[in-house]
């Protein structure tokens, strides 16, 4: 089986992050760079079945800055074999119809039976591209899963995947070639050890343009009109509780006529 | 006046998700609402009936054995046909798990732009313009797809509009069954929910526990209290994490995205990333033993004080004053 698994830096979730106010993109500078939290899962689902099947290779694939190739090396270390950079300063402020191109036209580079992306990232929180990239490439998909299992190997085998989303319980079950997308409901990542590490510096990291990739016409679909920020919230009236808090909260909830 | 088509999300047991009040009410700013839904042979004169409820006077209805096994195809169809008969300047998708399928090859089929996650839409000239919420709360942007077709994901509850019924009238709609790859769908189950309690995403009050509940069963405190004040159950996700309760209830940078009128954190933290889920509510109110906890930071009134003896005694006073 051969999985490509979707990677992607973002601004630390704790740290303050910011828009530039003229682009409305992510401001990178401001924030710490870090590989997002759901692709650190889509990489340990990969290398689980890696785990079960030796002869299983699991790629890395992102689209970002320089800086983007500390996440791949990260990936590396847990254990995938090699990567894919896609870098180009043409693709800075790519929407989704963008990256989806781009990401599909690297796809259809090599062969593979499986991509596993995360569900959405924690700075774009769209949760569109898994399912644009199955849509370009011509395949199934199947998003938010919380947990999946493989029946049979590349060829005829089948993908069954829980998901349990909007109030709703899911069995979904898909062939090869196919595009999922996994939650935070699935296992946390490995931690790399040392001899991880050390290798993920020899590991092969392909890095392509949109050129090498064949397009050049990279003009997004969907543009930023204006930016605003809000203004940060204050704190009200705060009581420390000695047994009149209940009656105090409730004639709070009276003067806002919430009750 | 322009169309825009309204993508209807129907729940295996044929329910209407109630999130479908937001798409009309965004449609309604730019254009004339047209729902799309897709529906098991047969069962078109029902769902159309119960469409008028949410304000839709037009509804396009395809009927196809597929609906309930094929994954999100059947809806993808349906609406790219609507749209080659009815030239939309949008359609309009819930932003949910299964909607956002369903955007995102809509958009690819129809080379649509996407806007994702709108809070409101409005027109200027020829140009759809969606708002967004973004960073949780933290700014507020705009976006266009200038000339192209717009196709959108809604946030549920983003409007907080409740529709004027109409009387719904239906035509069919023809969409082909040509195979694509697609998932099949092998089993689907609704999660139990009491009926008279508000659903998360759209709930004008939401009530929250967090770690400090301690257990599944502790949960029980907090939906007291939600349903004395008629509100939805959230969660942390510690909470969440903990089993304590299901993940679709988590509120957060990885959970839903509320902004009720009042929101309550019992024995929640308020680290970033919950925030991110619910700093824009109009009142936010927080019961927490520590009174350094950083969710005091939003809070318009903070209690410093146990939820074991605050909350129950909370339900008592907002019973005794009805
Ligand atoms: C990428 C990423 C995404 C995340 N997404 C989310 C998300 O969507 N939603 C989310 O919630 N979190 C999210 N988190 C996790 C977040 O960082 C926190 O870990 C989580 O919100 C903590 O939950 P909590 O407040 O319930 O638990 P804790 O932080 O452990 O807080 C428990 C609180 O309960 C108080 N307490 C204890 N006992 C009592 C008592 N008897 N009475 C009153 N108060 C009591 C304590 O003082 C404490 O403040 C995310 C983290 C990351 C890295």
């Amino acid at each position: 089986m051969k999985i490509i698994t979707l990677v992607k830096q973002v601004p630390d979730t704790w740290s303050e992050r910011r828009l530039d106010p003229e682009t409305g993109r992510v401001d990178r500078a401001v924030s710490e760079a870090v590989i997002d939290e759901i692709s650190e899962r889509a990489i340990e689902a990969a290398l689980a079945l890696k785990d079960a099947d030796k002869s299983t290779t699991v790629t890395l694939l992102t689209m970002g800055p320089a800086g983007a190739l500390d996440a791949l090396r990260k990936g590396l270390s847990m254990g995938a074999d090699d990567a894919v950079h896609i870098r180009d300063d043409a693709l800075q402020g790519a929407d989704v119809t963008i990256t989806s191109r781009v990401i599909a036209a690297a796809l259809l580079r090599r062969p593979w039976d499986l991509v596993i992306a995360g569900n959405e990232s924690t700075d774009g929180r769209g949760g569109v591209l898994p399912a644009m990239l199955a849509e370009r490439l011509g395949v199934a998909s199947a998003t938010g899963l919380d947990s999946f299992e493989l029946t049979g190997g590349a060829a005829g085998g089948d993908l069954v995947g829980r998901r349990s989303a909007d109030g709703v319980d899911e069995v979904l079950r898909l062939g090869f070639p196919s595009v999922v997308s996994i939650t935070e409901r699935m296992p946390d990542a490995r931690f790399p050890n040392f001899r991880g590490i050390l290798g993920a510096k020899k590991k092969p990291v392909e890095v392509l343009t949109a050129a090498d990739l064949g397009l050049t016409d990279l003009h997004p679909a969907v543009s930023v009109v204006s930016v605003a920020e809000r203004p940060p919230r204050q704190a009200g009236t705060r009581i420390i509780d000695d047994g009149s808090a209940a009656a105090a909260l409730a004639d709070f909830f009276a003067s806002r006529r919430l009750i | 006046m322009t169309t825009v088509l309204v993508s209807i999300e129907l729940t295996p047991s044929g329910d209407v998700r109630p999130g479908l009040a937001d798409l009309v009410a965004h449609a309604r700013s730019i254009g004339s609402p047209v729902g799309v839904v897709t529906v098991a042979p047969g069962d078109s004169a029902s769902v159309t009936e119960r469409l008028g409820a949410f304000g839709l006077a037009e509804v396009l209805v395809a009927e196809s054995a597929a609906v309930g096994a094929a994954d999100a195809e059947p809806r993808v169809r349906a609406l790219v046909a609507a749209a080659a008969a009815r030239n939309p300047t949008a359609v309009l998708i819930a932003n949910t798990v299964r909607g956002r399928d369903v955007a995102a090859r809509v958009a690819v089929r129809l080379d649509a732009g996407l806007l994702l996650d709108i809070v409101g839409l409005h027109a200027e000239g020829k140009r759809v313009v969606g708002e967004h919420s973004v960073f949780g709360g933290a700014y507020l942007t705009a976006s266009t797809a200038g000339d192209r077709m717009t196709v959108a994901t809604v946030r549920e509850g983003s409007t907080g509009e409740q529709p004027s019924p109409v009387t719904a009238s239906a035509s069919a709609l023809e969409i082909d069954d040509t195979t694509v790859p697609t998932a099949v769908i092998t089993e689907a189950t609704e999660h139990a929910r009491r009926s008279e309690r508000p659903e998360l995403r759209t709930a004008e009050r939401v009530v929250s526990g967090g770690r400090a509940v301690g257990s599944a069963e502790g949960f029980e405190l907090v939906e007291r209290l939600a349903d004395a004040l008629g509100a939805a159950v959230g969660a942390s996700r510690a909470a969440v994490d903990a089993g304590y309760i299901s993940q679709d209830h988590q509120v957060g940078q990885t959970g839903v995205s509320v902004s009720p009128e009042l929101y309550i954190a019992l024995g929640i933290s308020g680290a970033i990333q919950h925030r991110a889920g619910m700093q824009t509510a109009k009142t936010i109110v927080a019961v927490n033993k520590d009174e350094t906890a950083p969710i005091f930071e939003i809070a318009d009134f903070g209690v410093v004080g146990d939820i074991f003896t605050v909350v129950p005694a909370l339900i008592a006073e907002v019973e005794a004053r009805r």
